[in-house]
């Protein structure tokens, strides 16, 4: 089984194998055995742990990307009412790029969570094999001569042990997919961040990288539709915004 | 024989469909040499099927180890890429 999965469990079971030689008493072997199952569960719980802490990071990464798309639709507001079209577009532009990477970010959340669950379903029956060891290996201490015992152990041994270390794949997974969301959002947060809205008079200027990203980035009629819909909605743009009117009036008959 | 897939758990299968699933796995490495993805993936879901129809989820009692683990459902075809190489999972 040269494939990952394969791969990984043929080391656990070398490291099993390894483990259930060293002793010269198979009962011993067996409680040894038992013994270092449990604290390998301990790990996976760990590991299912840290899967929920990250999982957390990127809820807080997320919170901070809606904070920031109420901030730019506000901060584009503003411009426009101040007459800048050009500082509300820019905004505008940074606010669909923070929605889109927003949408993408809460459904990589979902997945994850989802993903959470299969891990705690999996270590439930993890725990559960190693139950079964320890009654097993009682039978099998008091049942079989110790070569046969040998090769029952080993087969019970590796069952367990393949379990575990498919499990342990499964956590690492889950981490490296949140490894590669954190540091996805995290590039937006920054390339926000350079372009500082703290200080609208900064923005003020001409086109720089930042807003040459952008506008690559994010789609020019989302943007255009946006900010028409804006200047509707403040009376910016010369009418008095009727469309919203007819819908009051059919709105209460 | 004794399949795993990764993630999910343990089934048990009629030793017959070993030719089966040899044959579709030696067809997943051929399409992911070739860069075929939709192939890959058509013959990832009808290896993942016959599992599903075929197979039977261990009990929890039993402390058996697999005769061929296969990646998680939802591998990506860049995953694959290590998975389904040389021989395949299953060896010839």
């Amino acid at each position: 089984m040269p494939g990952l999965a394969g791969r990984m469990s043929t080391v656990i079971k070398a490291k099993v194998s390894k483990m259930l030689d060293r002793a010269e008493d198979p009962g011993e072997t067996l409680d040894y055995g038992y013994q270092k199952q449990v604290e390998l569960l301990q790990n996976v719980k760990k590991g299912i742990a840290d899967v929920v802490t990250s999982k957390k990071r990127l809820q807080m990464q997320s919170s901070k990307l809606e904070q920031q798309v109420v901030k730019l639709d506000t901060q584009a507001r503003q411009a426009l009412s101040q007459g800048n079209e050009e500082l509300a577009r820019t905004a505008l532009e940074r606010k669909t790029l923070a929605q889109t990477e927003l949408q993408s970010l809460d459904t990589q959340i979902k997945e994850l969570e989802a993903q959470q669950e299969q891990l705690t379903a999996n270590e439930q029956k993890l725990r559960q094999k190693i139950e079964q060891f320890r009654t097993k290996k009682e039978v099998i201490k008091a049942q079989y001569s110790a070569a046969e015992a040998q090769v029952k152990i080993s087969e019970a041994a590796n069952g367990v042990g393949e379990q575990m270390a498919d499990l342990g794949l499964a956590i690492q997974r889950a981490e490296d997919k949140t490894e590669t969301m954190r540091a996805r959002a995290s590039a937006v947060e920054e390339l926000e961040a350079a372009g500082t809205f703290d200080d609208l008079t900064q923005l003020g200027g001409g086109e720089d990288d930042i807003d040459r990203q952008l506008r690559e980035l994010t789609s020019g009629a989302q943007v255009d539709d946006e900010l028409a819909k804006m200047k509707a909605e403040l009376g910016s743009g010369g009418g008095d915004s009727p469309a919203l009117e007819e819908g009051d009036k059919e709105g209460s008959a | 024989m004794i399949v795993r897939i990764s993630g999910e758990g343990q089934y048990r299968l009629p030793d017959g469909d070993a030719d089966r699933l040899n044959e579709l796995d030696n067809r997943a490495v051929s399409a992911v040499e070739d860069g075929d993805e939709t192939g890959f993936k058509e013959l990832w879901s009808q290896m993942l099927e016959l599992v599903a129809s075929d197979g039977n989820g261990l009990d929890d009692d039993e402390l058996l180890e697999s005769d061929v683990i296969l990646p998680p459902r939802d591998i990506s075809f860049e995953e694959a890429k290590g998975e389904f190489s040389g021989d395949g999972l299953i060896p010839d």
